[in-house]
């Protein structure tokens, strides 16, 4: 009959209306601000720096190689190489970054820079509330702002983090050990260039772990 | 002494709209300011206690001439007048239709009994009671007729608006109604 | 008795007191200014409680939470809103017509508020208490039409001329059967004056008011009365004049600001007079719907009918997606206008079928209502039959969207 559907309709409103002061579960809005849903594994903002232990300077994963830099479609990455040399994990004498800075504004959140990276020095953070009232300056990031500790990587990301320490371990265990051999070689031969570090091994190792991790959880948007 | 300040607004406003009517240069505006001519002819009519001849007046001639001639105006093609003299051949024969008008209205206002029997007779009091008992007695033929007529006229125009279709399936159903069929 | 009485009397003491104490050549004008202000102070608070409880509602319905930031849950949302529309810029675009793009919310604006006259709110609550009352509301209301005109053509905007263009041809074709159910009223109480049709619905017989929303008659031309109105007042779903999707905000895209808040404005002034009028007509205007009720104040009853009115509109908008054109129109002619003429028809025969007739009370007035409801019910299901047919509902099946 003609009508029957609006009635129908209305009467579906009409539930809904009532029923959403009654039954919580019908409301799926969050609250923002008070409310927050824990973020995905996989979410990701804007890069920041890892270092390893306390002091920002002295543990920056960072050797200023600059393929992010290079490799940054939309060129947000600017990095100075240092003059001098400080020892990395494996206690090889790298040059650091002098200057890094990031223009967030430029960014485009792709990740490129995070999965070219060869020494797991940049990784992608979860804040998201970063609105400031200056464009210029304020969301222009320093080395000193971009810099944070692993144990903040661990947090944000834990499942990433618990694999790229792995994985950093058995390096550094694994140079250790070639160290060894080739102090052995070298006082048993006595002489000859010092052995081939482990770089070629690792950047391979790093180009994969991000693979491997879409393997493991899923793409990761 | 006749003249109260409501009477002077609602006049100046009405003569206002009309010879805005007949100056302005696009149509448009022409048929907005025609508009408030009327809207003030229908405002004069309740002033003068003609409660419903006002009304009607607006209903008919705002709600609806108004709209139609702006309407025709929107779907003819140019809106803009052409510059003319004000003497030309067309403008003079309008100021004589116009005088003639005038003319006869004047005489019927002139020799009807009305103008002698001075402005002391009250306006007799209408009520909507009254005028709805004289329509239906009094002059129930003439409003028939004008009904009939306008009937007629609205069938004229459906059957003129009507597009002939080939057959009797209507044309909405004759599209595929299959999205793949059109792909 | 005597304090419910003076708390039904209120406002219309306190208007006697203050105009008493206006000089003497003044207390005419004063009172004029008076019912004026009041009308306007009144309706204009109502829109903005209306807005927020609109958003609100419509988010219940689709079980959200609605506005919920400004002031305790959300109550200072239309003041938010006002400042913004205040303070935006007014932007008219450079090759409108800027004399008439100006004059248009004015116009509108005006035009709507001038209905309030005739509307009782309560008793012996109206500015105006016109002999033509009725008459006077849809003579006025015919001038809207010529407002969204105006807002249209003078934006130089193609969609503002097409919205204009819409909402004149739905305002017409719905204009008509807006009067014609308003008339079967007319027709029964014998009257135009608004206070006086509420008068003559605010008696009793066995403690139940005459409404005349309880007679078969008054029941469908309600029903066409609040369909035709909500046509009239561009509400969804007949808000084609403003389909966002077709031609974005119809006859007020170039306005912007504070133009717009009266464009907003004008609507839902709208909305609440012909609802107002609803009311009048049919739903016993200020009167209680039983007698033992009737210490309530009058005022108190208009209002109350008028919030539920309002969330009717609201609930309507918030179930109903918007019609087609053809749509609209096909429903207009081809179906509210023999409906109202049948309403009109019925409404005939039950003012033939008086108790002389059918006989007394109790079955004389189950006859006559039972053959009224018959008259209307009858050509309702044949026209329904006839409009449905080749209309019928079937599945789609869409491959590529599988």
């Amino acid at each position: 009959m003609l009508g029957e559907g609006i009635i129908q309709g209305l009467v579906e409103t009409a539930r809904n209306f009532f029923g959403s002061y009654v039954e919580k579960d019908r409301l799926t809005t969050v609250q923002y601000p008070e409310e927050r849903l824990p973020l995905p594994e996989a979410s990701r903002v804007f890069p920041f720096l890892l270092y390893d232990g306390k002091d920002p300077d002295a543990g920056l994963r960072c050797v200023a190689c600059q393929i992010c830099e290079k490799e940054c479609p939309p060129r947000c990455i600017h990095i100075e190489k240092s003059k001098d040399k400080k020892p990395d994990f494996v206690g090889k004498m790298q040059v650091y970054p002098a200057v890094f800075d990031i223009d967030v504004s430029v960014c485009m959140s792709c990740q490129i820079c995070v999965e070219v990276c060869p020494f797991d020095a940049i990784r992608m953070d979860k804040v998201f509330e970063l609105s400031t009232d200056n464009r210029f300056r304020k969301l222009l990031y320093t080395k000193k702002e971009l810099s944070k500790p692993n144990e903040y990587y661990q947090k944000i990301h834990p499942l990433e983090a618990a694999e790229t320490d792995e994985r950093r371990a058995k390096e550094a265990e694994e140079a250790k050990a070639k160290a060894a051999a080739a102090e052995a070689a070298a006082k048993a031969k006595a002489a000859a260039a010092a052995a081939t570090p482990p770089v070629g091994e690792a950047s391979g190792n790093g180009a994969a772990a991000p693979a491997k991790l879409a393997e493991t959880k899923g793409s990761p948007q | 002494m006749g003249m109260t300040v409501s009477f002077l607004i609602l006049a100046i406003l009405t003569l206002a709209g009309g010879v805005a009517a007949m100056t302005l240069r696009r149509l448009v505006h022409c048929a907005l300011a025609l508009a408030v001519s009327f809207a003030g002819l229908a405002a004069l009519y309740v002033n003068l206690g003609a409660e419903f001849a006002g009304l009607a007046q607006l209903l008919v001639y705002v709600g609806a001439i108004a709209i139609l001639i702006v309407f025709a105006i929107l779907l003819t093609h140019s809106s803009e007048t052409e510059l003319q003299k004000v003497f030309s051949p067309a403008g003079i024969a309008g100021a004589l239709l116009a005088l003639a008008v005038f003319a006869v209205l004047a005489w019927a206002v002139v020799s009807s009994g009305a103008a002698h029997s001075a402005a002391s007779v009250a306006a007799p009091q209408t009520s909507m009671r009254e005028i709805g008992f004289a329509l239906m007695q009094r002059y129930v033929l003439p409003l028939e007729v004008i009904a009939l007529m306008l009937t007629a006229a609205m069938i004229g125009a459906v059957i003129l608006a009507v597009r002939p279709t080939s057959g009797s399936e209507p044309a909405e159903t004759q599209a595929p109604r299959n999205p793949e069929l059109r792909a | 008795m005597i304090s419910a009485r003076s708390a039904d009397q209120v406002f219309v003491a306190l208007d006697h007191w203050i105009v008493g104490h206006v000089p003497a050549p003044f207390q005419t004008l004063a009172s004029i200014v008076i019912a004026v202000a009041m009308i306007i102070v009144v309706f204009a608070a109502l829109f903005a409680l209306t807005t927020v409880f609109e958003r609100k509602g419509l988010g219940r319905m689709q079980n959200r939470y609605g506005p919920n930031r400004v002031g305790p849950w959300g109550t200072f949302q239309p003041l938010a809103d006002a400042v913004k529309s205040l303070t935006k810029e007014d932007v008219v675009p450079h090759r409108a017509d800027h004399v008439v793009h100006y004059l248009a919310p004015l116009v509108l604006v005006g035009v709507v508020f001038l209905s309030y006259a005739v509307l009782p709110v309560g008793r012996n609550m109206i500015a105006v208490d016109l002999d033509t009352g009725v008459l006077y509301f849809f003579a006025v209301g015919a001038a809207t039409e010529l407002a969204v005109f105006m807002a249209g053509w003078s934006s130089h905007n193609k969609y503002s001329l097409l919205g204009a263009m819409r909402a004149i041809a739905q305002m017409i074709s719905y204009e008509i059967p807006l009067i014609l159910s308003s008339v079967a009223v007319i027709m029964i109480a014998g009257t135009l004056s608004t206070v006086k049709i509420v008068e003559e619905q605010a008696r009793y017989t066995a403690g139940i008011a005459h409404w005349n929303v309880i007679t078969p008659w008054g029941l469908a031309g309600f029903i066409l009365f609040m369909i035709a109105a909500t046509a009239e007042t561009n509400r969804s779903p007949f808000d084609l004049p403003e389909g966002e999707s077709e031609i974005i905000a119809g006859y007020f895209i170039e306005y912007s600001g504070f133009k717009f808040a009266l464009f907003f404005l004008a609507e839902y002034i709208e909305m609440f007079a012909v609802s107002g009028l609803a009311i009048t007509l049919f739903l016993g205007g200020w009167s209680s719907p039983v007698s033992f009720l009737a210490w309530i104040p009058s005022w108190l009853w208009f209002f109350g009918k008028l919030l539920a009115m309002i969330f009717g509109f609201i609930w309507v908008r918030g179930t109903m997606p918007r019609l087609r054109m053809d749509q609209l129109m096909n429903f207009a002619w081809k179906f509210m206008l023999p409906m109202t003429l049948i309403v009109i028809l019925s409404a005939g025969i039950w003012r033939f079928l008086s108790p002389a007739v059918v006989g007394p009370r109790p079955l004389g007035g189950v006859i006559r209502w039972l053959v009224c409801a018959l008259v209307i019910f009858a050509p309702y299901i044949l026209l329904a039959r006839k409009l449905e047919r080749g209309h019928s509902m079937e599945k789609r099946t869409y491959r590529f969207a599988e």
